[in-house]
Parts: structure tokens; sequence; C-alpha cells
């Protein structure tokens, strides 16, 4: 008995107890915390599909009960205290009561309200782990020191694709954004891929399309008539970019432009950190285990929402310590890295705090690729090739 | 007594008149094709194209060479091919929801089976092909092993990253090792002293002796030229006399060549994509390589360590298990 408390003292050596029953009592408690507000989400493109509203926390749910896997071998159980602040809600009231029991937080929040949370006094500590936002300032002129991000950003999105661009010779790029700050940012962010990865915007447009009564009888027929209206006339070129985060038109821009084209961007080709079309790497199991367990399919705001959880469960299970201060520097250091079914170990860029991934290339029922694409080639990581790395970086606050 | 020459002899006509007359039989599970491809060790040709279930991936021959058993993991079964007739005699339901890959004891009266997508290993009495019990692991259980002796079963757990060690009386977990990230297979080396356990993302190699449980070395790959996240350790075979150990080193398209006394890795042996598992000829002269993307099986001279020839075999080739000449 002696020998066996000795070892619960000890959860990060090897438990041998020639005792029947191998799991000793907890030793570690780790609460997490998972925040977000009931945003607008656009309506499924179809009423056939049914509208999730629980994304990102079946996620990180799943997410919890991997961690309590290996916890209950080595005496560290893990609990998710979960917090959706409602649409009108006061999300820093809400924060405050999650960091008064936790200082490991994931965010599914939007970039306002992640700057809100994070800036709060309690949030001093705390590990935030942005599992939502693809906002390039929360990783460049807004960073911040409590903030990680397992979302990829704008940038590394339109960078996965720009490889794949340049590897298929598609360099003319016809661009079509809406007018939401989140389609101006990813419009921005494609342009600057395009420049990188020598690309050429052909020309740019911006359009703002309610589609109406698409359900209804003949509904179509509007959809039909106005998008070759709106794409009419454009210069030469090999590829329409999309940036409609609302889903207000982009999947009714396949078969209906003037010019035939393909589709890339919000629409089409996605670049994503998760699709429910990913199999590789073993990703089928995690699509296998979500869907037994949530009877859906798993959706990228899951994935990061996972995923983010997981980085906590690494940091907890290797790090040997107790704390957010020796978790936050195990997370920073060289021995970290976190699995999340991409071929290899990943983690955290030190002047950012962007979790380094290959970024999916997925059609709507197939995956295409996996960027980095062979050939962009970088001194110390191939993945840091898609978004913003050091020498550009506008974020002040290292480590 | 017939004299030893004799024998020679005779068995040097016999293999003038059939060269595969002393052929072993590679027995390779592949992946996508729902099927296993037997082959000629000596002529290198394809003997037979097995139907099995829904994505064969575990695969192994029984201590009496009778049967090779597949798990066929999306149909939620192992099947069971008798070894002379080269078809699949019967399955075993019993094994649990998607198997992945199995052990079977020395003695051969127990099946030990990974299932993937339920955390458990499931326990299995050979003969009935009913299962015993469960023991329950890690999440994602994928590589198992039973020690020379029988007495202790590793499994190794994907997602949990650990070795865990499962008394074989008791049935109980008795140590659990955490490891680097998605450890894949577990081999006991000949003598039983250690258990090697591959992490494939973490890219290394934990060598655990096996009395303290504590691990001894942690083996990690380079190859000049070659990315470091392309080194992820998958299979693991150890030569006959136990001083070699060959570890697959998948998306870096080799095979690594590990001096077993010493933990040192000697040399790179370049192969097909993606090497998954391996295999050893029972006489020890050869080792065979499933290469995932390459569709192929790399055969390597074990006295020289070069890569001799590849067999097109189907698609997505996983496991391979060997029936020798003699049985």
């Amino acid at each position: 008995m002696r020998i066996r408390r000795l070892l619960w003292l000890s959860p990060f050596a090897f438990i041998a107890t020639a005792a029947a029953n191998p799991a000793p009592p907890p030793a570690l408690n780790v609460e997490i915390g998972y925040l977000s507000r009931d945003y607008s989400e656009p309506l499924p493109i179809s009423l056939v599909e049914p509208a999730v509203t629980d994304e990102g926390l079946q996620g990180a749910r799943i997410g919890i009960s991997d961690n309590l896997a290996t916890g209950r071998f080595l005496g560290q159980s893990y609990h998710l205290v979960e917090k959706i602040t409602p649409r009108q809600g006061d999300i820093a009231a809400d924060a405050r009561g999650l960091l008064s029991k936790t200082h490991l937080i994931v965010a599914s929040l939007d970039a306002a309200d992640l700057l809100r949370i994070a800036d709060l006094p309690e949030a001093r500590d705390a590990i935030i782990i942005n599992a939502r936002s693809s906002n390039d300032d929360l990783r460049g002129k807004d960073c911040r020191r409590n903030v990680f991000h397992v979302a990829p950003s704008w940038s590394m999105r339109a960078d996965a694709l720009g490889q794949y661009m340049a590897w298929k010779r598609w360099t003319k790029w016809f661009l079509l954004r809406g007018d939401t700050n989140q389609d101006i940012a990813y419009a921005d962010a494609i342009k600057r891929a395009a420049k990188k990865f020598g690309g050429e915007i052909v020309e740019q447009r911006t359009i703002v399309f309610d589609p109406g009564n698409r359900n209804s009888e003949t509904g179509h027929q509007q959809i039909q008539t106005q998008i070759p209206m709106r794409t009419q006339s454009p210069p030469p070129h090999d590829i329409v970019f999309v940036a409609d985060s609302e889903d207000g038109f982009g999947d009714y821009l396949m078969w209906r432009t003037s010019i035939p084209k393909p589709v890339a961007g919000t629409q089409g080709l996605q670049a994503v950190a998760w699709s429910p079309v990913y199999e590789e790497y073993g990703g089928i199991q995690l699509q296998t285990r979500f869907r037994a367990k949530i009877k859906r399919p798993m959706t990228e705001l899951d994935y990061m929402a996972w995923l983010a959880a997981r980085v906590f469960g690494e940091a907890v299970t290797r790090s040997g310590k107790t704390d957010a201060a020796g978790w936050r520097a195990y997370i920073m250091s060289k021995q970290f890295q976190v699995a999340g079914f991409k071929g290899q170990g990943m983690t955290f860029r030190s002047w950012d705090r962007q979790l380094r991934q290959p970024i999916i290339l997925s059609g709507p029922r197939t995956l295409v690729s996996v960027s980095p694409q062979e050939g962009f080639l970088h001194p110390t990581y191939l993945t840091d090739t898609l978004g913003i790395d050091e020498p550009e970086t506008a974020c002040k606050i290292r480590g | 007594m017939l004299k030893a020459s004799t024998w020679i002899i005779a068995a040097s006509l016999l293999f003038l008149v059939s060269p595969s007359a002393f052929a072993d039989k590679l027995f390779v599970s592949n992946e996508r094709d729902n099927t296993v491809t037997v082959i000629d060790s000596e002529t290198l040709k394809i003997v037979k194209t097995i139907p099995t279930g829904k994505r064969p991936r575990g695969i192994v021959i029984t201590p009496d060479y009778k049967e090779v058993i597949v798990c066929a993991g999306d149909d939620d079964r192992l099947d069971v091919i008798d070894a002379e007739k080269l078809e699949v005699t019967k399955s075993f339901p019993a094994s649990g929801p998607d198997p992945e890959l199995l052990a079977v004891n020395h003695k051969g009266d127990r099946i030990y089976v990974a299932n993937e997508d339920d955390s458990l290993v499931t326990v299995m009495d050979r003969a009935t092909g009913q299962a015993i019990t469960e023991v329950p692991v890690g999440v994602e259980p994928e590589g198992m092993a039973v020690s020379p002796d029988d007495s202790i079963v590793v499994d190794t757990s994907e997602q949990t990253s650990m070795a865990h060690f499962i008394d074989a009386k008791s049935n109980k977990v008795i140590a659990n090792i955490l490891v680097d990230t998605r450890p894949r297979e577990a081999r006991f080396t000949n003598d039983g002293k250690e258990v090697w356990v591959s992490a494939e993302v973490g890219g290394t190699v934990a060598i655990i002796d096996t009395k303290t449980f504590e691990i001894k070395k942690k083996l990690s790959f380079d190859v000049p030229g070659v990315r470091p996240e392309l080194m992820q350790p998958i299979g693991i075979r150890f030569t006959l006399d136990g001083k070699i150990a060959f570890v697959a080193l998948g998306p870096s398209n080799r095979v690594a060549v590990v001096d077993a006394g010493t933990h040192e890795v000697k040399s790179y042996i370049l192969v097909g994509q993606r090497p998954w598992h391996l295999a050893l000829k029972p006489d020890g002269t050869k080792l065979y390589v499933a290469n995932g993307m390459t569709n192929d099986v790399t055969v390597i001279d074990v006295a020289s360590l070069k890569a001799e020839k590849s067999v097109p075999v189907g698609r997505l080739p996983w496991g391979i298990a060997v029936k020798p000449d003699d049985h």
C-alpha cells in the first residue's frame, strides 16, 4: 500500500503495481474552461441540412475524454467547465466566472470577444487557446501573451491555397468577396498570397447577394441568372477565388459563373484545419469516434476545440508541472508537440503563438491536397511557409 | 540412417525439379483491396490473391503455421486463412469492433486483439474463437505483442501515447508507460528482456526494460537531407540472432538498421514509399517490407543489408506474415 501511495505522488513516472487495479485515484484534477457565445451562424445552404448548434463544444468534450483516457493511467483527471454566453450577454462576466475556476481556457470566440477576455486582469496568467478566429491581427498587432492559436489564420489558409495554385500553375485569380470584415480580411490574405506565390489578381469584385427565396419552387432560377450576371466579362483567369464567410453566394458560383472555372476559398476548394472528408494519418479514427458519440460529422470548429483541449492534455501529461505557468513554459518549449492526425507533431511559433500545422485542401466530398506543397522550402519548418513568418510579424510580444 | 550428404543431394535434386519446392509463402494484407496477396519467396511471384473482409491490416501466422489470421477492421471480425488451402475458412466475429492489430501467444491458444475504436484489448480463445475477456486500455489501441514466455502482453495506444503491460494470467494491466506521441508497434526482443515501442509522430523508439518497466533508451533517427518530421518509426523486427533491429520509417521511405546491443542506429536502407510493417524470412536471411504508397514489398538481404527486389502486391499493403517451406 505504501508503495502505491508513493507512486501516485509521482504521476509522471511509470506506474507499476502488482495489484489488480492499476489505476490509482486522481492525484491531479485539471479543470479546463470552454467559452463561446451563441453567435448567429449562417443558415444551412439547404433547409434539409440540420442546423448544428453545438459546434466546437462537442470537439472540446471529445478532447477531454481523450485526455481522461491518458489521465486515468497517470493519476490525472480532467473536467470541462462549459460556458456559452447568450448573443447579447456579457462575455467578460462569464469569462471572469470561468477564470475563477481555471486558467486554462478553450475560446471559441470571435476576435472582439477574444481580446475582451484576454485583457481582463483575471486572465493575466491564463492560457487562452483561440479555437475559432482566423483574424490575422490577433497574431499580429493585437497579439497577447496569454493567447495561443490552434485555429489557422486567414494568411495560412490563403497561402495553403496559393501554394497549390502555384503547383497547378493557375496564376490568374479572379477574386470575389462579400462585404463582412471576415470577407475583407480573407480577401486581403488572398492578395498577399498572390504576391507570395506568383499569382495575379486579375480583378476583384464585391458581391452582396441575398439568395432570398432560394429554397422555394423556382428559387434556383434567380440564382441561375444572377450569378452569371455578376461574374460576366472578367479578364482571362484560371480560377475564381471567393471570400464569403456567411455562405451568401459562394456555393452558387460553381457551374454558374459566366466563364466556367473552378472555385476556391470559403467555398469550393477550401483551406481548412479539418474537414469531414479527411481520413489520412489515422484521421478516420477521430472521425469515427466523433460520429459514434455525437451522431454528426466533425466540423472544423469541433476539431479546433478538440485540439485545444489536447494541447492542455499534452502539457499536463508530459511537463511534470502542476500550474499554468509551468504548463505555459512547457507548451513554448522545444519538447512540446501535439498530434492532430496530420502526420507530424505540431508546435507553436515563438513569435505569435500560432500552431504550425499542415492545411487540408478539401473539396465538398474529397480531400484534394494538403499544404505545404512539395518544393516550398523553409530553413526550420516547412509549415512556416504558411502564414506570417517571424521576419514579417507585427506581434511585439515574443515567447 | 541416411547420411547428411544424401539428404543434401536429395534436396538439391528436388530443388532442380521445382524451384519453389522449398519456398516460403508470404502473406501480405492489402488495406485498400480487401485482399491478402500470397507470394512465393523464391520466385517472388504471386501465388494467389485471397479475398478477405474489409480493411485487412494486422496479420499473423499461428505458431503451428496452420493458420494466418487477419484483422478485417471494417467488418469487425478476424478472418482465418487456412495456410495450406490459401482461403478464408472461418471468421471470428468475437474479436470485438474494429480490430486493427493482433498477436497470438507462442503456445498458440490465445489471440490478443487491439480494438481501435473501443479502447479495448480483446483476449480470445483460438480454438473456439470466443472472447475470454476484454481489457480496457488507452484510446486507439494498436500495437500488440506477447513476451517469449507468454507471461506478458503489451499493447500500445496511439492517442494516449502509452504502452500498457498486461499480465497474461490475470488479464489485468500491470504497468502503463508513457512513450512519445502516437505509439504504433510493440516488439519484444528475442530474449524477452526489452520491449521496443515505435512512436510514429514522436519520431522515436522507446526501449523498455521488461523487469523494471523503465525506458532504458529512446532511439531517434536522422538522415541528412531528409526532413526530421518524415522520420516516423512504425514496424520493428529483430534478426534471428537478435543482434540487429530493423525499424521501418514510414514517409522517409527508409528502414533503419539498429545495433540491438548498443542501441546505435547504424545505417538506413532505401525502400519503397511509406514502409509500414516488416517480416523476417523464417531462416533469417531476408527481411520483407510492406510499402503502403508504392503497393509493393521490398526484399532486403539481411547479410548485406541491401534492398534486392521489389514485388508488386495489392493496394496499400499493410502487414506481412510468413509461412516457412517445411510446414
